[in-house]
């Protein structure tokens, strides 16, 4: 490589650390901690169309930034939809923003749940605790194009039956066509909640699906991966149509930061989203 | 091929002043070579040569009028292309309006007066990564695009040094404006002068220079088959794949043992291009700003994942740092990311030399004998 | 009666792949039994004398604490198992079970079942091959519960 001089010419490379300008337009909470805020970009220029799986880095004014998924697929200029769990600081200025406030944007970054290479096929989505923010465009998707795919089983997993996200949503979904809607929580008094309780690979083993053609799509906390696939295992789901959304530090989403490394990838780049045989020897490595 | 006197220096270091460079070269302080700005040629280090092993770097006379009589230091050229702390925008929120006003880009003009062949060479992989890997980074490309290099080609190799194993040194033979061979006889040292690029040629055109003669050329070939002769080397075959396939390897926990996690190996090093993002507020809380700054993989922040840092090990991140820098690197950006300039042997305080980490941990017959970590 | 019931044992997931000969022998342990929603089916510290295999409704595991009420561990479906403190002494539940919705299951005497294990050890070892693996996925299961992954925020 030739590096005598470098290339770009500085004036025309835009700084890629610099967000744009949204306002909340629409704030809901949906749960103590978890909030999905609606965004609407304050001033003319488009703002790309974010895919499901992808995520933006939020801005919250003198406090810091971090990524948060598209809990909505959303077109050219439309409105940003994300779903945000208060954690930490950053997440809790988020959360607190009200209509009318202020927030920066950058992205989308990120690679998109493969949805497209399995038309016809029956659609499998497991999603824990927060992970039903990013999966919930591919169950709208999904939905929205009911005659492209088989059956769609959608399967949750939360602490609490206070921590579900999306209840009336999740109702929609249970009364739509040729759907399986499965909820299990982790603990219960059994006064407020009639449902399973126990673990979401345990719905798995149930749930009906064609294993030879279905794509299953996993975002939920990492040591919830094992159980799934084995279960998939069981089920004789090849792995290669298992896809897993991953989570690491990430400071700058363009991949120059260097925190948010998995081995050789680099998720805000190579994923989040990975065919789980492309990680699973590295998900076997602790500390990676 | 040029050969000049070492008024040479002089000139060249006046010319490009002249035209608006700001020329940084090696300078001694604090008992070591470290690159700062200088005005004149006379700044430079004169008869000054280092000694270097692990954990040790000393300046020693040489006893010789040599302009360049040294090995690298602690300092890289990334201090100036990739400063250590950039203010990448500040914002302002009043009335609900928030605002963002990016950052002047750097408009600074470096001309870099002694970049070895490794460092040439960490330039690249830095220009690979910062600006040829997708969104560049405007500031960098700002630096870089400026900068004029001037190459001086090794006469010498430290005892740290690995670069004829690890990169393609000790020979520079492009990426540079100019490079100089010191040509030390008796008395002032001169230069044959090599030319990388137009704007070098243009640089050179206005200086006082003469064709080399065969003996100059023959003099500053012998100097740089004097400089390949090194005590480290790293394993001849790439290292792509090999690094990660021993994650589990003992030698990691022996390593960790030593190392103290003080991430002066990434600090030192010409390619480490990991960076923090960080926003803070005046106290009026109407004024915020963005800074960059230098990270390492050493520190526990740096994997930080809310309820917990994800490599709290010290045998992680010195994992982590070595399966990068010399294996994962491939997969990321088509090469090592090592250039076998040795700075971290000779930093790092408890004197750990990678390249014998590396023969330990790549060596099969002791891999297949090496306890793994089995899951109960 | 006891006729009709074979095939409805033979149908049920718990028994796949036992030889139709196992099972009718099986079949004089078991009878039919209907529970209402919300009824409990047996109580923390009962005798332990049955064993059940749900066939419709779901049925949950439970404690109880004077404070915070019934306290939910676990749910099963149909086509699960429910109970195994009747394998071993002091055959007493260790948990509370209740319908949580309107349920049939077949229940099994747990003392005919140690007879007929005892007298044909083939049926013994295929019965104890299922309960493991009931008890493995449990386990499993309940470390999982246990770790509390979906609330990291503070560890
Ligand atoms: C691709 C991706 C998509 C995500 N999508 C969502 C989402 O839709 N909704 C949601 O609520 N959360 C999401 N997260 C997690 C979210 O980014 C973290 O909860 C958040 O960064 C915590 O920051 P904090 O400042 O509040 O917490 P602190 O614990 O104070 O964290 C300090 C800093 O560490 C880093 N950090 C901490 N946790 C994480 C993390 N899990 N991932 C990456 N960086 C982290 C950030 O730089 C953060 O500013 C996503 C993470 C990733 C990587
Ligand atoms: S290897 Fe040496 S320099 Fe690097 S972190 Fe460990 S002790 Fe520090």
């Amino acid at each position: 490589m030739s590096s005598t001089t470098a290339t770009n010419s500085p004036t025309t490379v835009r700084e890629p650390m610099l967000p744009s300008t949204y306002r909340v337009l629409r704030r809901e909470q949906e749960t103590a901690d978890t909030v999905t805020l609606t965004l609407e970009r304050d001033g003319e220029a488009l703002a790309a169309a974010c895919e499901p799986g992808q995520f933006n880095m939020l801005y919250a004014f003198g406090v810091g930034e971090v990524p948060i998924s598209v809990s909505a697929a959303s077109d050219v200029g439309e409105p940003l939809v994300h779903t945000i769990r208060s954690v930490g600081k950053t997440s809790a200025a988020l959360a607190r923003l009200k209509p009318g406030q202020s927030l920066g944007v950058r992205g989308p970054f990120g690679n998109v749940w493969p949805l497209d290479d399995y038309e016809g096929h029956d659609i499998v989505v497991i999603a824990g605790g927060i992970g039903l923010a990013p999966l919930r465009p591919v169950v709208r998707r999904v939905l929205e194009r009911r005659a492209s795919f088989g059956h769609l089983v959608v399967l949750y997993g939360a602490r609490h039956p206070s921590e579900l996200l999306y209840l009336e949503e999740l109702e929609r979904w249970r009364a739509s066509p040729d759907t399986t809607l499965g909820i299990t929580v982790d603990r219960t008094t059994g006064v407020e909640w009639m449902g399973p309780v126990g673990i979401v690979p345990r719905l798995l083993a149930r749930a009906r699906f064609d294993p030879i053609e279905t794509g299953l799509f996993l975002c939920g906390p990492e040591v919830m991966i094992e159980p799934c696939v084995r279960e998939a295992l069981t089920r004789k789901l090849p792995l290669e149509q298992v896809h897993v959304s991953l989570e690491r530090n990430m400071h700058c989403a363009i991949g120059l930061c260097g925190h948010c490394q998995f081995g050789p990838h680099f998720i805000c780049r190579d994923g989040p989203v990975f065919a789980y045989p492309d990680v699973e020897s590295l998900l076997r490595v602790r500390e990676l | 091929m040029w050969i000049a006197d070492v008024e040479f220096l002089e000139a060249l270091v006046a010319g490009l002043r002249q035209r608006g460079f700001r020329v940084v070269a090696p300078v001694e302080r604090d008992d070591a070579i470290v690159y700062d700005e200088i005005r004149s040629a006379q700044e430079l280090p004169r008869g000054v040569g280092d000694e270097q092993g692990p954990g040790r770097y000393r300046l020693v006379e040489r006893g010789d009028s040599a302009r360049f009589g040294f090995s690298v230091g602690p300092h890289t050229w990334k201090r100036f292309l990739f400063p250590a702390r950039t203010t990448l925008f500040s914002a302002t929120l009043e009335d609900e309006q928030l605002r963002f006003e990016p950052a002047v880009l750097p408009e600074q003009r470096y001309a870099f007066l002694g970049v070895r062949a490794c460092e040439l060479r960490a330039i690249a992989l830095q220009d690979r990564v910062l600006i040829g890997s997708g969104h560049a980074d405007a500031h960098y490309a700002a630096l870089r695009a400026a900068a004029f290099l001037i190459a001086v080609q090794c006469g010498q190799a430290a005892s740290t040094c690995f670069c004829a194993s690890a990169g393609d040194g000790p020979r520079a033979t492009d990426g540079f404006d100019l490079a100089l061979t010191e040509l030390l006889d008796a008395g002032e040292p001169r230069y044959l002068v090599e030319v990388g690029t137009d704007r070098g040629r243009e640089v050179l055109e206005s200086l006082p220079h003469a064709d080399a003669s065969e003996a100059d050329r023959g003099a500053a070939r012998a100097a740089s088959e004097a400089a390949a002769r090194q005590m480290r080397e790293l394993p001849a075959e790439s290292l792509h794949g090999v690094l990660a396939s021993v994650r589990e390897h003992a030698r990691w926990d022996d390593v960790a043992e030593r190392c103290l996690g003080c991430g002066n190996c990434t600090l030192v090093c010409p390619t480490c291009f990991c960076s923090k993002i960080e926003d803070s507020s005046e106290l009026s809380a109407k004024r915020a700003e963005r800074v960059r700054s230098w990270d390492s993989c050493f520190s526990f922040e740096y994997s930080h994942l809310h309820g917990g840092d994800v490599r709290t090990s010290t045998r992680s991140r010195y994992r982590q740092w070595l399966t990068h820098k010399l294996d994962t690197w491939h997969d990321q950006f088509g090469s090592s990311g090592c250039v076998g300039c040795g700075r971290c042997i000779a930093w790092c305080p408890v004197g750990i030399d990678l390249t014998e980490e590396v023969r330990v941990l790549c060596d099969k017959d002791a891999a297949a004998a090496a306890p793994v970590e089995g899951d109960v | 009666m006891i006729q009709d019931l074979e095939p409805v044992v033979r149908a049920h997931p718990f028994f796949d792949g036992l030889p139709d000969e196992l099972v009718k022998f099986l079949t004089g342990c078991a009878r039919n039994v209907r529970f209402d929603a919300g009824q409990m089916i047996f109580r923390q510290g009962d005798p332990a004398d049955e064993f059940f295999l749900l066939r419709a409704g779901r049925v949950s595991l439970e404690t109880h604490d004077p404070a915070r009420g019934p306290l939910v561990v676990h749910t099963l479906e149909p086509g699960e198992v429910l109970g195994w403190s009747w394998l071993f002494p002091p055959y007493r539940c260790y948990w509370s079970a209740r319908a949580v919705e309107r349920a049939r299951a077949l229940a099994m005497d747990a003392r005919c079942l140690r007879r007929k294990f005892e007298e044909r050890p083939e049926l013994g070892y295929a019965m104890m091959l299922r309960v493991g693996r009931v008890l493995s996925d449990r386990l499993h299961s309940a470390r999982l519960q246990m770790l509390d992954v979906f609330h990291d925020g503070d560890k």
